[in-house]
């Protein structure tokens, strides 16, 4: 059995607000040191057989359309993770 | 009830859908008949106009309207979109409406993060489209708005266009609520037939169930017009 991972993160220009939320919590368990969080999706995709080319076409597609909304997020990733 | 008008108009139901019965209630308030629509049926039965509701559909799950997009439904909504029938959405329907690319921009949290639900200030910024044109441009309103991801964002070209174009339909009046990009509130398409918004006219409608307004405590019936506006919209088409 195959998968693929799907990474997705928000546009660097657009605000960030659970990233915001993180970030401000972070100090208040003594880590002090992290100066910014920005918080993304990972989707893992199953396919019965190995990752082929064909299927890592098809997760990219997948990644663009549904996945992702291209006004707000990037997708950073689409990758065998078999 | 009757429908003195004759127009009919749809209101989609998506699995998460709130406020279709208070959407079909504003129509008939208005003078048509509403037509429940099913967002898994492909038949538009012949509506004159839609109204998509607000709630979560799918839970919001991935994004907001970003499965129920791809609904039956919403591919034969989106094809008579681009035909020229007048669609209104609201608060999720805004957010579905992005995601199908027939408003540009997009719905994240609000900067706050938290749920907001209060009585809002709009300014009408555009009064000639389908579901406007009942307003004076420049009239200031007061519906609700309820919703935790309500912030518009759009890239600046974008936002300059939606200007330019005086496709701003509707922004926040005093501080922004939410964050949203030159404190736009709602937008419409060029032609003017679809229009996106996140406040919810539907529930200022019937004075006694609305928000206070200088007529009395929950007197307020600023909602009304979008759906007299459509239906005038259709008589004299």
């Amino acid at each position: 059995m195959g998968r693929v991972v799907v990474d997705v993160m928000p546009k660097p220009e657009i605000l960030d607000p659970q990233g915001k939320a993180v970030v401000g919590a972070l100090p208040r368990l003594g880590f002090t040191q992290f100066t910014s969080v920005r918080q993304g999706k990972r989707f893992e995709l199953e396919v019965e057989g190995p990752v082929t080319p064909e299927i890592l076409a098809a997760a990219q597609q997948a990644a663009e359309t549904l996945l992702s909304n291209p006004v707000i997020e990037d997708v950073v990733r689409v990758a065998d993770a078999s | 009830m009757a429908a003195a008008t004759g127009a009919r108009i749809g209101v989609v139901t998506f699995p998460g859908t709130l406020d279709d019965r208070d959407a079909a209630r504003a129509v008939r308030l208005a003078g048509a008949e509403a037509v429940a629509l099913w967002h898994a049926d492909d038949d538009l039965q012949g509506v004159d106009a839609v109204v998509l509701p607000g709630g979560f559909s799918y839970g919001d799950y991935l994004r907001a309207g970003a499965i129920a997009r791809f609904a039956p439904m919403m591919d034969k909504i989106v094809d008579a979109a681009h035909g020229g029938l007048p669609v209104l959405g609201i608060c999720n329907g805004f957010q579905l409406l992005t995601e199908s690319h027939l408003l540009p921009g997009s719905m994240i949290k609000n900067n706050h993060l938290h749920f907001i639900c209060r009585e809002q200030v709009l300014t009408v910024e555009n009064a000639s489209t389908v579901w406007t044109n009942e307003y004076a441009a420049g009239e200031r309103i007061t519906i609700p708005l309820k919703n935790q991801d309500g912030q518009y964002v759009a890239d600046e070209r974008t936002l300059d266009e939606l200007e330019g174009e005086g496709r701003v339909a509707f922004r926040y009046e005093g501080v922004n609520p939410n964050g949203s990009r030159r404190g736009i509130a709602g937008i419409t398409n060029a032609r003017g037939n679809v229009v996106g918004l996140m406040p919810h006219p539907e529930h200022a409608v019937e004075a006694g169930f609305g928000p206070d307004s200088e007529h009395g405590a929950k007197a307020g019936t600023d909602g009304l017009r979008f759906f007299t506006s459509v239906i005038a919209s259709l008589v004299h088409a």
